[in-house]
């Protein structure tokens, strides 16, 4: 059974927008992406948004719904009361290019400074024997799909333009992880990630965790254990504030 | 109009699109020295390869140490019903297994066998448990290698930026023009060398599991440039898409639940694949359920469940059971893996599917059955290319991946689309480098005429045609046009009238016109996406009707069988000026499909 949603959806660019209300007719089952769709196709064809599989699996459709950073493609109408309207806004985090589309390019700056899985010696050419049980914890971190979502709420990107510059955030964080955790990496990547990557500067509020579609435990699995490997050679007060508790 | 003002880049090699076979390519071409770019219509890692589910087939014989070449060999040239160009399946067969061991020293990090090996899994059409994986999420996996493969190797890639038309000087590839989706403003590359890795042709079909994306953007340019297309007709329906809810119609439900045990049943609760067991793979399919369930622990003395035929033959079984009125409420058939592993098995195995269930139908599939249907997954078809070098007719113009033709044949076994990408990818790019490199002091030109005469045709949506037409509102009638008449099964009058349907549209799409500017605008880059839509879709329509036969994804009701004249056929489709003068028109021929040699036919005959 079809009912009348309005979408209030920002509309602009770097230069300024303002929020504007589209009526359409959403459908049971029907999630967030297919009525912004609606409104392309039929009240405006000019609107501005980042999609592709519309699926969960490649992370493009990032966006705020009613203040909250979600995929639009996995958020179904049904989670909203109907009879009011459901907002949608870009990133806040990240430049607005246009309407619901951002400039995310900082993320691919931080990726190209990642120092590449290097083969040890001892099992230098694949194929590598390789046990599930070890690849497991790399295996959580790779199945990131790159919606920046974690990035977007982490309150050193978002409010510490002056740390940003030397900051990997957390979708990085787990990166580092996942090659420090390959059974079969042998670079050291610990003390780059600690003064190059500011890994010290995340102060585990776990918003990144939250926020995962993938749910991922980006802080417990991989912040936090990142945190106790660095801490060896580095000091961080999170850290040294966590061990302590722990042993009270 | 105003003078525009292009940005130049001017590279060895570029390469159009950044999924497996693009990113492969590129890789490729980098490492023979050739200055190398990349260019892609989304942001780097979002291409529809990170959609692939359920693995990368290739004999490494990891389980079953029976498994080689020769045994894939055969596996995918009887799943393409023999019409597949032998020498692409022969390499693909032989070099896949160094592919996926390279993806390995890249850093993958695939699901392991107790003994710390890649684990295989078992598909459709696939003798041996063969797709090494990850989860239900191998495409990812791939795609994110490759990516920090080449990002590690400082390849350039534009993103974003999407290729409008390619560039020739004289008869040779001499670039492409392209605009930046964020600025609309137009890049020009100087480039001997292209190598086309665009993908598919899916959006074209109302019900499909494809992501925008896959527009045909590389058979149209190739098309307009000059190359021929074969196998058009043939486009694989994936037996099992969701159908319920609606909004999630055609998303794929990986083969991986039927190769981990799932079974498809009825209304009535019958397992019908049974019933629909063809002559061609009788020898090789258990008739009855005991023997079928003990094929998963024993596969030397059992033969294969028919949920594991290709996937032509489930789709059209399928579609046959709902025509007879013994479909789910939602108008699929059910796919119960429930009621056959544990949840934690069905969780462990197939977390995606876990996941894409429970959020957007409501579904537990460790406690009841999906409801699945087919839906429009991959084009067969593709630019006509030499088998070792990928070259097309066109100097310098290169394709792999989905948008080369003649290794699938009629019909692609589920798997082979990874291995492919890889195996073809890496020799397009090499051979694309060393054509670069050949053309050395007689590098071919971008002539200012024909970069004007792209623009032109690039802006003409914006121009404000009065009384114009929505691209949205053509888009979907061009979907419902293929899927209604240009489906899993085919007839001539229907076919007859897509094609009227389709230069019906062809002429409205003239008259496109879409608001705003050129800065990030949707509709804009729809109206241009839809002319190579209704390009290609025009060849997949005149190809089918051409095709009188039925043979793997294609389907007519008024030829069911095959013919053993179009066994030895592709139909060719090419853009021809014609005699009388005019603008090029679509025209097709036939042409004979290289013989396969002595020594690999006998792998075909082989019984077991």
């Amino acid at each position: 059974m079809s009912y009348d949603l309005t979408l209030r959806i920002w509309r602009g660019d770097a230069r300024g927008g303002n929020l504007v209300d589209y009526t359409v007719k959403a459908e049971e089952g029907q999630v967030v992406l297919d009525a912004v769709h609606q409104v392309q196709a039929t009240l405006a064809n000019d609107m501005a948004v980042r999609w592709n599989c519309k699926a969960g699996k490649c992370g493009s459709c990032s966006a705020e719904v009613n203040g909250k950073p979600r995929l639009m493609c996995m958020t179904r109408l049904s989670l909203f009361p109907r009879g009011e309207p459901v907002t949608l806004t870009p990133l806040r985090t990240f430049p607005v290019i246009r309407d619901l589309v951002t400039d995310v390019s900082f993320n691919y700056e931080r990726a190209r400074q990642v120092p590449a899985f290097t083969p040890d010696a001892s099992q230098p050419t694949a194929p590598f024997t390789m046990y599930q049980a070890d690849v497991e914890r790399s295996q959580e971190f790779r199945k990131c799909i790159e919606c920046w979502l974690c990035q977007t709420v982490c309150h050193v990107i978002r409010d510490h333009e002056d740390k940003k510059a030397h900051y990997a955030g957390p979708r990085f964080f787990i990166r580092y992880a996942e090659l420090d955790m390959h059974p079969n990496d042998a670079l050291d990547r610990k003390a780059f990630l600690q003064d190059s990557q500011g890994l010290g500067f995340c102060n585990i509020t776990k918003c990144c965790t939250e926020v995962c579609p993938e749910g991922i435990k980006i802080t417990d699995n991989a912040i936090i254990p990142m945190k106790e490997r660095v801490v060896d050679v580095k000091y961080d007060p999170v850290v040294r504030f966590f061990r302590r508790r722990r042993h009270d | 109009m105003p003078e525009e003002n292009y940005e130049h880049h001017s590279y060895d090699v570029i390469v159009i699109g950044a999924g497996g076979a693009g990113l492969r390519a590129a890789i490729a071409a980098h490492d023979q020295g050739a200055r190398t770019a990349v260019i892609c219509r989304s942001l780097l890692g979002k291409a529809h390869t990170v959609m692939a589910e359920g693995g990368i087939a290739a004999a490494l014989g990891n389980l079953w140490p029976e498994d080689n070449w020769q045994v894939h060999f055969r596996d995918t040239m009887r799943g393409g019903k023999l019409l597949n160009n032998w020498r692409m399946a022969e390499l693909h067969a032989k070099e896949s297994p160094d592919r996926v061991y390279e993806l390995e020293q890249w850093g993958a990090l695939f699901d392991r066998t107790p003994a710390g090996k890649i684990s295989q899994r078992d598909f459709g059409g696939h003798r041996y448990a063969r797709l090494a994986h990850v989860g239900d999420r191998t495409g990812l996996e791939m795609i994110r290698t490759l990516q920090q493969r080449a990002v590690a190797l400082g390849i350039d890639v534009f993103m974003e930026l999407t290729v409008t038309d390619l560039i020739k000087d004289g008869d040779r590839i001499a670039g492409a023009l392209g605009y930046w989706r964020e600025t609309g403003t137009f890049v020009v590359f100087e480039a001997p060398a292209v190598v086309l890795a665009t993908g598919g042709i899916g959006k074209s079909w109302r019900v499909t599991s494809n992501s925008w994306e896959c527009t045909g953007d590389g058979h149209a340019l190739a098309l307009r440039a000059g190359a021929a297309l074969i196998n058009m007709e043939f486009v694989q329906f994936h037996p099992t898409g969701m159908v319920w809810p609606l909004s999630v119609r055609g998303l794929l439900v990986t083969e991986s639940v039927r190769g981990d045990g799932g079974v498809l049943r009825n209304s009535e609760g019958r397992r019908f694949m049974f019933d629909y067991i063809p002559e061609f793979f009788k020898a090789e399919t258990a008739d009855n359920v005991e023997e079928a369930d003990r094929w998963y622990d024993d596969k030397r003395n059992n033969r294969r469940p028919p949920e594991l035929l290709p996937r032509d033959e489930v789709a059209r079984a399928i579609n046959s059971e709902v025509k007879a009125g013994r479909g789910s409420p939602h108008g699929g058939v059910f796919l119960d893996i429930a009621s056959r592993r544990s949840p934690e098995f069905i969780r462990r195995r197939l977390p995606s599917m876990y996941h894409q269930f429970k959020e957007l139908a409501d579904v537990d599939i460790t406690k009841e059955p999906m409801e699945i249907g087919p839906t429009c997954h991959y084009v067969m078809g593709g630019v006509e290319v030499d088998a070792d070098t990928q070259a097309s007719a066109v100097p310098g113009l290169y394709a792999a991946g989905e948008v080369a033709g003649g290794m699938h044949g009629a019909n692609r076994l589920g798997g082979n689309s990874l291995s492919d990408l890889l195996v073809f990818g890496k020799r397009a790019g090499e051979h694309a480098a060393a054509y670069a490199k050949s053309t050395g002091a007689r590098r071919p030109k971008v002539q200012q005429a024909d970069l004007a005469r792209a623009t032109e045709a690039a802006l003409a949506p914006l121009q404000g045609h009065k009384a114009g037409e929505n691209p949205y509102a053509l888009h979907q009638e061009l979907q419902d046009t293929m899927q209604d008449l240009v489906g899993i099964i085919r007839v001539e009058p229907e076919l007859k009238e897509a094609l009227e349907r389709i230069a019906a549209l062809q002429e409205r799409a003239r008259q496109v016109s879409v608001e705003g500017g050129r800065r990030y605008n949707p509709g804009w880059h729809l109206a241009l996406d839809l002319r190579n839509m209704l390009l290609v879709s025009q060849a997949v329509a005149m190809a089918a009707l051409e095709r009188q036969e039925s043979r793997g994804g294609h389907t007519r009701d008024d030829y069911p069988t095959t013919d053993p004249y179009w066994g030895a056929r592709n139909v060719v489709v090419e853009l021809k000026e014609p005699a009388s003068g005019g603008p090029p028109v679509l025209t097709k021929r036939h042409q004979l499909i290289p013989t396969v040699p002595a020594e690999l036919s006998r792998l075909l005959e082989e019984e077991h």
